[in-house]
């Protein structure tokens, strides 16, 4: 938790500033809010999402609505991982759409990770791996941890903490973050209070 | 050319029946027979009789039931077969056509020699045929309803004017056997007493007043075939071919103001294989710079053994693409990259693979939503959710909890939650005009539970069936 505080110190000073999401690159995030991280990072406009046919979890357009236009969200089914990854290739490539989520269900090996690298920076889009815990590929630009904080304030908060534990031209940090729905924008909450050592603490 | 039998010599040339044979068809609640063999016409059938009755004639009668709108498409292949005689061919109601022949019998050796072709030709399709050949379109029909092989429009009976049963009944009784009594009839108390259907088509079988024929359009083809003197094999050789292909496609696909939505390439190799690529497009077009990359993915998997020597490009599905204005403004991101986006990974996972959310008008809230395919929908707003709905939505899952209030600790996927604060009840109650299983244990009292540890889910109680659920995450 040390590092937390320290941590805390550097995003008063740079207020959020490995987010938005760097362009040209593809990061990876895990945690129960990952969903959330990546409907706030492709808010800005038309979004790809990839996933496994097979995977039970349906998102829900209505709750992406707080996010962004449900309309603005194309989906993609595949059957494994492998027309996963060469799909969100092409995509990421083309550039037609500038926001690619990729759902992973396995650790991308170098070459992988690196063709989706290639791939983002060709055709200058932002692409986004939802990975299982622990199933981080090196060729990631970021890496992030997102997870819901309570919030004793509001009932409709959507409080989360974003950790990056990987940062290839940056240094780690972690946020507590608020999406705003009516500016439609990141809100970075003050740690007084709020830090979540204090809020994570089980009573 | 009348086809009196066209629809039971449609079904009989496909199968062949021996004996009586009917097609009937639903009417006014009765099955009726629609159309009937000659043997079936010999033992005293005839057409609307009832089913019932006809079993009752002849109880080996076979019988089917009819389809009419086969019954036109197979009407639709004769009259271009019929093409070939003379290019002006109409239809004549629903089991006839009209050819105009004029200046084109002489090609044939003659009217008489042409009437005999066709009727062997039609013998030999196993179909029974009535020709009439006349001056005009009212005595051809004339001849061929009521006197195949006479000359003599006067002598036939005044039904023969295409007239409804009544008038026809009428005229009996006025003595009015013939057209040739009708004709000498005067005209204005005919005129008075049936109205001017009766005259008009009194002249235009005599040929006093013009009837035109009305050709069918042939609707455009879009196929078109190349042949080389050497096979080809390599990929860019086939590309190259494809392009050339494509050229002349979708020329001709703009003069109709069409657009291709599936392509059909068929490359046909030197030993009598052939292998398809079908392209299916996200959205019509038909600029062959667009297309062509388009196909490449497809031509790559292609075996091309020992060369392929012919290759046919077909539009199998056409769509409506009107020409449409480009302002000098710039226009926002045109969706066509995006469609073209589409083509491209929908070749990878299939077409249909590639959806999006529509709005739809419910309150459960797994149907709150459809999912449609993006080639085949277009982005609808008016999303809106009075209240917080998850970000995902899964299976409801059940956790352990007793009455009305949200248990104050509970375990949910191996995970220990102790609840800080919970949002609600919000009553959801099934749709009883939908049969769902999900929904069998009835209402549900949906609460947003925000945990200690982080996570705020969306539970549920079912009153009438005690129990807790979980059924979604929120950001």
């Amino acid at each position: 938790m040390t590092c937390d505080r320290r941590s805390f110190g550097v995003m008063q000073a740079d207020r959020l500033s490995q987010f938005p999401l760097r362009c040209g690159r593809v990061h990876e995030v895990y945690g129960p809010a990952s969903v959330a991280f990546a409907a706030i990072a492709g808010a800005k406009g038309a979004v790809l999402w990839i996933g496994q046919a097979w995977q039970g979890a349906q998102l829900n357009p209505i709750g992406f609505e707080t996010f962004l236009d449900p309309a603005q969200l194309l989906l993609a089914r595949t059957q494994n991982q492998t027309d996963s990854l060469a799909i969100a290739e092409e995509a990421l490539k083309d550039g037609a759409l500038p926001f690619v989520v990729i759902e992973t269900t396995r650790t991308l090996d170098l070459r992988e990770g690196r063709r989706l690298q290639l791939a983002a920076k060709a055709g200058g889009t932002t692409g986004l791996c939802l990975i299982p815990e622990g199933m981080g590929s090196n060729a990631a630009e970021t890496r992030w941890h997102a997870a819901p904080v309570f919030d004793p304030a509001r009932d409709d908060s959507t409080l989360m903490r974003w950790e990056i534990i990987k940062n290839k031209a940056g240094t780690i940090g972690a946020w507590n973050v608020r999406w705003e729905r009516e500016t439609r924008r990141v809100h970075v909450v003050s740690p007084a209070g709020e830090r979540p050592g204090f809020t994570r603490t089980p009573d | 050319m009348w086809f009196p039998r066209l629809a039971s010599d449609r079904v009989l040339r496909a199968r062949p029946i021996e004996g009586p044979f009917a097609l009937t068809l639903k009417q006014q609640n009765t099955d009726r027979i629609y159309c009937l063999n000659m043997a079936a016409e010999r033992l005293g059938l005839h057409r609307a009789m009832s089913c019932a009755d006809a079993r009752a004639f002849c109880p080996d009668l076979i019988s089917q039931p009819a389809r009419p709108d086969l019954d036109q498409r197979f009407l639709g292949a004769l009259r271009r077969w019929a093409t070939r005689y003379c290019p002006w061919v109409g239809y004549e109601g629903a089991d006839g056509l009209v050819l105009d022949v004029t200046g084109a019998a002489h090609l044939f050796g003659g009217a008489g020699t042409m009437l005999r072709d066709m009727r062997a030709r039609m013998a030999r399709a196993g179909l029974t045929l009535r020709l009439g050949m006349g001056a005009t379109r009212g005595a051809a029909w004339a001849f061929a309803h009521f006197d195949e092989h006479g000359t003599d429009l006067n002598a036939l009976p005044v039904a023969a004017l295409r007239l409804d049963a009544g008038t026809v009944t009428a005229l009996q009784r006025l003595g009015l056997r013939s057209i040739g009594d009708l004709s000498a009839a005067a005209r204005a108390p005919l005129a008075r007493r049936f109205g001017p259907e009766l005259l008009l088509r009194l002249d235009q079988a005599l040929g006093q007043v013009g009837e035109a024929i009305s050709p069918e359009v042939e609707p455009p083809h879009y196929g078109i075939a190349l042949s080389f003197p050497d096979p080809i094999g390599l990929f860019e050789d086939v590309m190259a071919a494809t392009a050339r292909l494509l050229d002349p496609l979708c020329d001709k696909l703009k003069a109709y103001e069409t657009g291709a939505r599936e392509l059909t390439l068929t490359l046909r190799r030197v030993d009598q294989g052939s292998q398809q690529v079908t392209l299916r497009l996200a959205a019509a077009m038909r600029d062959p710079a667009r297309i062509l990359p388009l196909f490449a993915r497809g031509l790559g998997e292609v075996d091309a053994g020992f060369g392929i020597d012919r290759m046919r490009l077909e539009a199998t599905v056409v769509e409506r693409l009107p020409v449409q204005q480009t302002g000098a403004m710039a226009t926002p991101a045109s969706p066509d990259r995006l469609n073209d986006l589409i083509t491209r990974i929908g070749t990878r996972i299939g077409l249909e693979n590639i959806q999006r959310f529509l709005p739809a008008d419910s309150h459960i809230p797994e149907r709150s939503f459809l999912i449609a395919p993006a080639a085949y929908s277009t982005p609808e707003s008016g999303w809106s959710s009075p209240r917080p709905r998850p970000l995902r939505l899964f299976a409801p899952e059940p956790i352990t909890g007793t009455g009305p209030q949200p248990p104050k600790q509970f375990r949910w996927r191996r995970m220990a939650f102790t609840l800080a604060r919970a949002t609600g009840p919000e009553r959801i109650t099934p749709e009883w005009w939908l049969e769902d299983d999900a929904w069998r244990s009835g209402l549900r009292d949906y609460w947003k539970v925000d945990t200690r540890e982080g996570r705020r889910l969306w539970l549920f109680y079912t009153p009438q069936n005690p129990g807790w659920f979980v059924q979604g995450a929120f950001a």
